[in-house]
């Protein structure tokens, strides 16, 4: 479903910022794989995403997804495959308007916005629906604005939007990370209904070592850009926390700040 | 008094289709552009050019309207595809509308007397005293514009021009082409400043070069003051205050010229204005705080 092949990325080339981000990165997603991405601070996992996501270009390499090569497509016409949840709950949703409103945005993605009126009667039942399914009471607020919600809220229905229409491919920057433990679990556990339920193929950072262990069918470990470790269906289902640093340690061949991988 | 009051309410009906233009990238787009400068004159010389050789009213408006809407993408195509600062690449447009419509007139002021007018005309043909065809040239074309820019921005391309003012990033992802939502908003608020300019142009009897200066100004006061005295609830909450808000801000001025102010210190008044109801938030704060002792 995605084939990331050979990228490189340079940010700041030529001076001292000069960072090399992405280095000979390369994997694939099967369809239907649930993938968790861990790594320390740097290691390149935001700019893992967003490289796929068309934020910025590459310097080399490809990216196809389903078949399709967007390595040259901006980030508007790659939003047709690709559904995101950002870190910030605040960059997913568009404040000033209503919750309904910005589902209807999101049930729209990656077609030419038409001169039909945004909002209508049917999608209007669907969005109540859908809303329900989340148990947080937003499918009677639905004229509320974005703005009102609390940082989970807008997370779960930032989650919402992004599978509102099936992506071909979700990508998660550490979605839960600026909720609140018990906020932050309760949206977990919604991604995981989601992407079982409709079969995703999903890429969930996660700077937790246990969720990405708890979460998904394989995991992969980025560090200095590339990756790392690459482990799926039983193995990871064997894995334990102490199990991942060893792995980690052996891999990059030197001590392992263990805090940055852990915190960061 | 009575004539007054009316003919003040007019103006501010006028002035209050610019106002929306300025609303539409001040608010909607989050964007201070000042293109308004020079689109508002650039829509009173095209109109007024246009009528003295001889063309319908219907069309001179109407290319006020395109002359307005082709300032407006000159600007976008600066702050979207050569990344200029919007605010830049609006007052770079600004200026060089200047020269674009003294190019226009030919000379730095045009004037319509004698010339038919949709003011005139209107006038002739339902038999009204100057004062109450301004009002109702006003009245009506403030309400054409508002009921369009009402249907305009509910459709799936009005709500992805408005998602687009409150957050680019989410926008994109849902694959809209920021750099063409901004243009559009750019090109529709020009349309608009170009079309009041045609209109109070054609109600002032000339055309002059020099008759957009404090456009943004005026624009950013109507908008402020419509949004404190009458709400920001919705959309179209918000573009019934700034059309109230327009006229409130002529209505403003006819008192303190009433009572003394000299004509000359208007724009001072304006700006004076306008830069503390900007302030208003920060002041509030900072006396609640004091309040609260810290």
């Amino acid at each position: 479903m995605l084939r990331v092949e050979h990228i490189h990325k340079t940010f700041f080339p030529g001076t001292i910022h000069e960072k090399k981000a992405l280095n000979d990165l390369d994997f694939t997603l099967a369809p239907g794989d649930f993938v968790t991405v861990i790594g320390g601070n740097g290691a390149g996992k935001s700019t893992t995403l967003n490289a796929i996501a068309g934020v910025f270009p590459v310097d080399s390499g490809k990216i196809i997804i389903d078949g399709v090569d967007v390595t040259k497509k901006a980030e508007h016409k790659r939003a047709a495959y690709i559904g995101r949840v950002f870190q910030d709950p605040m960059m997913g949703t568009a404040a000033g308007m209503m919750i309904e409103e910005n589902l209807a945005i999101a049930s729209r993605r990656g077609s030419f916005p038409g001169f039909r009126w945004s909002l209508n009667e049917s999608q209007h039942q669907r969005f109540y629906e859908m809303l329900k399914e989340l148990e947080l009471g937003l499918e009677d607020r639905m004229e509320a604005k974005v703005g009102l919600l609390s940082g989970g809220q807008r997370q779960a229905l930032t989650l919402l939007m992004a599978t509102i229409k099936k992506p071909k491919l979700l990508l998660l920057d550490e979605h839960t990370a600026a909720l609140d433990p018990k906020t932050a679990e309760k949206v977990l556990e919604l991604t995981d209904r989601i992407v079982r339920r409709d079969n995703l193929t999903t890429l969930m950072i996660t700077h937790n070592m246990r969720d990405a262990l708890r979460f998904g069918n394989r995991l992969i470990m980025l560090h200095e850009g590339r990756v790392l470790l690459d482990v799926d269906g039983e193995t990871k289902s064997r894995l334990k926390i102490a199990d991942l640093m060893e792995m980690f340690e052996k891999a990059a061949g030197g001590e392992l700040d263990s805090d940055s991988l852990l915190l960061g | 008094m009575e004539n007054l009051i009316i003919s003040t309410v007019a103006q501010g009906l006028l002035w209050a289709v610019m106002a929306l233009g300025v609303y539409l990238t001040f608010r909607v787009l989050d964007i201070a552009d000042l293109t308004v400068e020079g689109s508002f004159p650039l829509g009173a010389a095209t109109a007024a050019a246009l009528m003295t050789t001889g063309h319908s009213v219907g069309f001179a408006i109407f290319m006020a309207a395109v002359a307005g809407m082709l300032a407006g993408v000159v600007t976008g195509f600066l702050t979207t595809r050569m990344k200029i600062p919007a605010l830049l690449a609006g007052i770079l447009t600004m200026i060089a509308l200047y020269s674009v419509n003294l190019r226009i007139m030919g000379k730095a002021n045009i004037s319509l007397l004698g010339v038919d007018t949709l003011f005139t005309m209107v006038q002739d043909k339902l038999d009204l005293t100057s004062i109450q065809t301004t009002f109702l040239v006003g009245l009506v074309a403030t309400l054409v514009i508002g009921f369009a820019m009402y249907w305009f921005f509910g459709t799936e391309i009005g709500a992805a021009i408005r998602a687009t003012g409150f957050n680019r990033q989410m926008i994109r992802a849902q694959g809209v082409n920021t750099d063409m939502t901004i243009i559009l908003g750019l090109l529709i608020s020009n349309a608009l400043v170009a079309v009041s300019g045609a209109l109070v142009g054609q109600s002032n009897g000339f055309a002059d070069v020099g008759m957009g200066v404090g456009t943004i100004v005026i624009g950013l006061a109507s908008v402020i003051i419509g949004e404190v005295l009458f709400g920001t609830r919705s959309f179209k909450n918000c573009m019934i205050s700034v059309v109230l808000g327009s006229v409130v801000y002529r209505i403003v001025i006819a008192a303190v010229l009433q009572m003394g102010m000299p004509p000359n210190d208007l724009k001072l008044f304006t700006s004076v204005l306008v830069a503390l109801a900007l302030s208003m938030p920060l002041l509030k704060q900072k006396v609640q705080r004091r309040k609260a002792g810290c």
